[in-house]
């Protein structure tokens, strides 16, 4: 009797668990699947309210291709934003595995200031320094290039993966390196044949994290890049968005957004695993 | 390993020692220059700039503090700060009120947990560029959905343009920014529910405590630590929100929407008043200066705990 009892609050505490799982997640995702359904209505549907948001007078790309024709096209800014993702990415992975590799394993002099320079930046919000790197981009050349924008990301990336490569090498037991030492490797060689095989899985957090961080960027590519064939996407698809090619053309917004949004899921949910990582890591130091 | 060294060899090998030691600075030397290049160097400059004149085109001028008398003056400025902090209070609790139930919901592993964590967190992922264009769609009047589908399910007499008027538009943002912040503020929060042992809360059951006191004596204080931090993340970000009121409103309606780095950007890239904007910079600047510090005390170790 009493075990049915309990039976039966056990199935009604699941019941009660599950509903509210799936309402919430359903409120969550549906912003991000509406949008993504609603972008293979054809253009004339697309520009009425979305009921029901998948497509209802057939299945259409023309919003992807109308996408194309505004200014120097959607594959443009494409282009320039995973050209500056993937260099951030690149950049900042070989600069902080350096930094961290030595931070982690040599005692220079004002080791530690540099060290608590670089984190502290994390401190200021690069916001209000926008305007001193707009000029230090323009001494340097810099001006309204990707190579310019690359490099602001690369830095903002630095305080939070070099404290993530440090650590990553601190946990490598000294052992190792001695060992492969008494073998004649040298510097360079350990760092790649030794030790990289075995931070491999901060490499990723920090490229995960720089990549979504570049990708997304707004205001400092809004303030920078003022050649719109240097626009990334965020800043081209709000340019759409204000109706600076004319009217605005939602089902174009949609697919815009659809390409923005869709690579950093994917990557999320590949590796899910190194982005919680390293946000533990963020929140538990 | 570098004092076994100098005691067991001779002093040649000390030299070595250390000159191998200073190998290190290369190591760190590219990461050092970027950030003293495009940070330091930027940092140093603003706080120079903010004491000049100084146009876009064209010679600046020294004026020593007229730009900080300048912003005493300036109601607008004061007024943006005012609605940024107002913002960040109410986009504070909010997030908090959905993601702290959200972090106790997916703390332990039962079935499905982790596909609905999942779940809560892709808002995340994307960016507040996309979001913030997402939700001027779906806010929009004509095209979007909010308006068209209260007013085809009777809510509404007619198609209510969100965007309009100051409260609506105000709390679209807040539920925008719910929508995709709280994923990320409940995994932190759940971080912190995971580090509490679990057979304190088993002990306080058996002694009679229920959920609520529970709650009270033994979660919140031992989460002291991660909620400060998920708190001050949300704090500092929205004192720097931009994107969402510059995407979907513009600064509108009639200006009541512009926060403290939207109107930096203004002064300095609409009206290129750049020796101003960088005064206004330095003050925004001090605001999360002290923000950080309050953090760093705040998550000190406890006396006695290490």
């Amino acid at each position: 009797m009493a075990e049915a009892m309990s039976q039966n609050r056990k199935a009604a505490f699941s019941l009660a668990r599950h509903s509210t799982g799936i309402i919430a997640s359903v409120l969550f995702l549906a912003p991000i699947v509406w949008t993504v359904l609603s972008t293979f209505k054809p253009a004339q549907e697309a520009r009425q309210p979305p009921l029901p948001p998948w497509p209802t007078t057939g299945f259409s790309i023309e919003n992807y291709e109308t996408l194309n024709s505004f200014g120097d096209g959607l594959w443009a800014s494409a282009q320039n934003s995973i050209y500056v993702s993937v260099m951030t990415v690149l950049l900042s992975v070989l600069v902080s595995v350096l930094a961290g590799y030595g931070f982690s394993r040599f005692r220079f002099p004002f080791r530690d200031f540099f060290f608590v320079l670089i984190l502290s930046t994390i401190m200021i919000p690069f916001q209000s320094i926008l305007t001193p790197i707009f000029l230090v981009l323009t001494r340097l050349g810099l001006h309204n290039t990707l190579t310019g924008l690359i490099c602001v990301y690369v830095t903002l990336q630095l305080p939070f993966s070099i404290f993530m490569m440090r650590n990553a090498f601190d946990a490598v037991p000294r052992e190792i390196e001695e060992a492969a030492r008494m073998d004649g490797a040298n510097n360079v060689t350990m760092l790649i044949k030794v030790m990289l095989p075995l931070v491999w899985p901060g490499v990723i957090t920090i490229a995960l994290f720089a990549f979504l961080g570049a990708w997304n960027e707004f205001l400092a590519a809004l303030v920078l890049m003022t050649d719109q064939s240097k626009f990334t996407l965020p800043v081209m698809m709000t340019a759409l968005q204000s109706g600076r090619f004319g009217a605005i053309d939602w089902g174009a917004v949609q697919a815009g957004v659809t390409v923005m949004m869709v690579p950093c899921l994917i990557l999320f949910l590949a590796l899910q695993r190194f982005y919680i990582r390293g946000l533990m890591a963020g929140a538990v130091k | 390993m570098a004092s076994i060294a100098v005691t067991s060899a001779p002093a040649r090998t000390r030299t070595a020692t250390s000159l191998r030691q200073w190998i290190g600075l290369l190591y760190v030397l590219p990461a050092v220059a970027f950030v003293v290049v495009f940070f330091v160097v930027p940092l140093g400059m603003t706080a120079w700039m903010s004491l000049n004149n100084w146009p876009l085109m064209g010679e600046h001028s020294f004026v020593g503090l007229d730009n900080y008398v300048a912003i005493l003056r300036d109601t607008r400025f004061w007024n943006a700060l005012k609605f940024t902090f107002y913002y960040t209070v109410v986009v504070t609790i909010a997030i908090f009120a959905v993601a702290f139930p959200l972090a106790i919901f997916i703390e332990r592993p039962r079935p499905l947990t982790n596909l609905y964590r999942t779940a809560f967190f892709m808002p995340a992922v994307v960016g507040f560029a996309s979001a913030s264009l997402l939700w001027s769609w779906l806010l929009n009047v004509d095209s979007g959905l909010f308006s068209p589908a209260a007013y085809d399910l009777g809510l509404t007499a007619k198609k209510v343009n969100l965007l309009a008027t100051f409260q609506p538009a105000f709390w679209s943002i807040i539920a925008m920014v719910v929508w995709k912040v709280a994923g990320f503020t409940m995994i932190i929060l759940m971080t912190g529910l995971q580090s509490i042992p679990q057979d304190l809360q088993e002990a306080a059951v058996i002694d009679g405590a229920g959920p609520f006191a529970r709650f009270r004596a033994i979660t919140l204080p031992l989460m002291r630590r991660t909620l400060a931090l998920a708190l001050i993340l949300s704090v500092a970000g929205s004192i720097l929100a931009f994107d969402q009121f510059y995407i979907i409103l513009r600064g509108g309606p009639r200006n009541q929407t512009l926060t403290a780095v939207y109107w930096i950007f203004n002064q300095s890239f609409v009206s290129f008043k750049l020796g101003y904007g960088a005064a206004l910079s330095m003050v925004l600047l001090v605001i999360l200066v002290a923000l950080s510090l309050i953090q760093l005390w705040l998550l000190r170790k406890p006396e006695g705990l290490d």
